[in-house]
């Protein structure tokens, strides 16, 4: 196999963790097959992440500006930058903006692709990608056959693990090339101080909380524990909060390490959006809910007392 | 204006899966228009009804996708073409994408929506991957969309939030819910629904290069983490009972 190429994510100069669970990924099938680790930047200042992702397994450290993201700007930098380095393996975020330009990407460079992978593994030299289908019913394992095969992985599905590349920093001259698509304004009022989709963790409210005046109370938990804010369908449509907060099958896909559900019954959709989380707690004063069938702790209770002794007990601990 | 929805027949969220080897046993599968696609059948039919033209429905699969665009017939479109694949892959995007643009190519269409994704395999692709085929500029995540003329003004979702952007026909679309409200088919609709005819295009038809995609195996969901109910006698019990078990046996806090 050939090289393995990772396209990391920044936010707000950072790099996102994403960008290390990935290039870690890429570290253990480029050392199941001989192969390097080449984990693009989109920046020209490259050397301010290179001792991070050097630490994660990256080989070469490949910085190129490609200005603001457009779907089309990152899809010509990134194919041109594959074309030139001739990965086997590309990893790409399964982010907003990964789901934006990773299948022009695809076509691109012709290669076959499989979205949304939450497992990856080598069997006879070649990667074997799982993916949740049907609303995570069930688990379906992929090869491709294409000389570049692309994988978007889901956050938080791959582990960070420690082991240093040669971390060499490189400059791409690859450009965004000409786009058809102009962005005219952004308005970021409405979102999440957490973004739902990278959380590690996620306290999320569904009907229980009875109405708007009561996310504070769970906002003050989110923010205790760095938590993103996320939120059932019925919320949702009753005009409680903003979509952008939506967890489930019309809202988002998440698979944080922790989702604590409170007053959420736990509509198959629901569960559809949030069922891989590693670890879930449901609070609930209806025993019966469908949550306790997937939770890994369950609180038969007032959330209206359990959640403010749960934010003051973590307050406590935390420091 | 011509414009092309994309529709996929999927099983309903509430109906119970049984994958087999390769794929799921369709036995007992209740199959429904994938609900990201409805907003796309929405949107294609409120485009004609103000600037004219023609909504074309199409779908890929077997023989069982006629029903869903006999549903997309009931809802006002005014052409409908089965692209028929019987051994076919349904997780394979890139594979899907050839057969359609080639579709719509031929077709000379001006616009193409399709869902922001499909609920069976919430890949986001096929759309994405048929602009880029087509060489036409696409906005994933529509809440919004206005024409003048060529000009196409589009609000989208991003990541914590919305973007306006803007762009010229031919494009495409994915829908995002909040794009518009479905309409139910009326009774007189899905009645001539049932005699409108439904063009059958083959792959050989259109052309595709082989499928890249090999299903190694499909397999029920991992089992979870043995979840159990905590006990206390008040809120600050449970809460402390909690705050442990997340620090200590889940190590996640």
């Amino acid at each position: 196999m050939a090289d393995v190429l990772v396209v990391s994510e920044l936010k707000d100069g950072e790099l996102k963790k994403i960008s290390k669970e990935l290039t870690s990924a890429a570290r253990k099938i480029a050392d199941a097959s001989g192969g390097k680790v080449h984990t693009v930047v989109i920046s020209d200042n490259a050397d301010k992440y290179a001792a991070d992702l050097k630490a994660v397994g990256a080989d070469t450290i490949i910085g190129v500006n490609l200005g603001d993201f457009n779907p089309e700007g990152y899809a010509n930098g990134i194919a041109s930058i594959i074309q030139e380095k001739k990965p086997g393996v590309v990893l790409i975020p399964h982010s907003s903006q990964g789901k934006d330009y990773s299948a022009r990407v695809a076509i691109k460079v012709n290669a076959g692709i499989v979205a949304d992978a939450v497992g990856l593994s080598i069997d006879g030299g070649k990667v074997v990608a799982k993916k949740p289908i049907y609303s995570g019913k069930a688990y379906a394992n992929f090869k491709i056959n294409s000389e570049i095969q692309i994988f978007t992985v889901r956050a938080n599905s791959q582990e960070v693990t420690l082991k240093d590349g040669a971390g060499v920093v490189e400059k791409s001259g690859a450009g965004a090339g000409e786009v058809r698509l102009k962005s005219i304004s952004k308005d970021l009022s409405g979102g999440n101080k957490v973004q739902l989709a990278d959380a590690s963790i996620i306290v999320s409210g569904g009907r229980g909380i009875k109405g708007p005046e009561n996310w504070p109370m769970l906002q003050d938990l989110a923010d205790t524990l760095g938590a993103a804010l996320g939120a059932s369908r019925a919320t949702v449509d009753a005009g409680w909060i903003s979509h952008s907060h939506q967890v489930g099958q019309t809202g988002k896909t998440v698979s944080p390490n922790c989702y604590i559900a409170c007053g959420i019954s736990g509509a198959i959709q629901h569960l559809a959006g949030m069922g891989s989380s590693k670890y879930i707690v449901a609070i609930n004063k209806d025993g019966d809910a469908p949550i306790f069938k997937v939770a890994t702790y369950g609180v038969v209770a007032d959330l209206f007392e359990v959640v403010p002794a749960l934010t003051s007990e973590f307050k406590k601990v935390l420091g | 204006m011509k414009i092309f929805v994309l529709v996929k027949q999927v099983p309903d969220t509430e109906t119970s899966i049984k994958p087999g080897d390769k794929a799921i046993n369709e036995s007992g599968v209740k199959w429904i228009i994938s609900p990201y696609d409805e907003f796309a059948i929405e949107e294609g039919i409120r485009i004609r009804e103000k600037s004219g033209g023609e909504v074309v429905a199409v779908s890929l699969g077997p023989d069982r996708v006629v029903e869903a665009l006999r549903t997309a017939y009931a809802m006002g479109v005014d052409r409908a073409i089965h692209v028929k694949v019987d051994d076919y892959i349904t997780f394979d995007s890139t594979y899907t994408s050839e057969l359609l643009a080639n579709l719509i190519k031929a077709e000379n269409a001006d616009l193409v929506i399709g869902g922001r994704q499909s609920i069976d395999t919430d890949s986001s692709q096929v759309v994405i991957q048929i602009a880029e085929r087509l060489n036409i500029p696409h906005v994933a995540m529509a809440l919004k969309l206005e024409f003048d003329g060529t000009k196409v003004t589009a609000t989208r979702e991003i990541e914590g939030g919305t973007e306006v952007v803007e762009t010229t026909a031919p494009l495409a679309i994915t829908a995002q819910k909040g794009l518009n409200e479905p309409r139910y088919p009326s009774l007189k609709g899905i009645m001539s629904a049932k005699k409108k005819p439904v063009d059958v295009k083959k792959p050989e038809e259109l052309g595709a290069t082989p499928s890249k995609l090999e299903v190694v195996s499909l397999e029920p969901p991992p089992p979870r983490i043995a979840g159990r109910k905590l006990e206390a006698g008040d809120a600050a019990g449970f809460a402390s009972q909690l705050v442990k078990a997340l620090r200590e046996e889940a190590k996640v806090i």
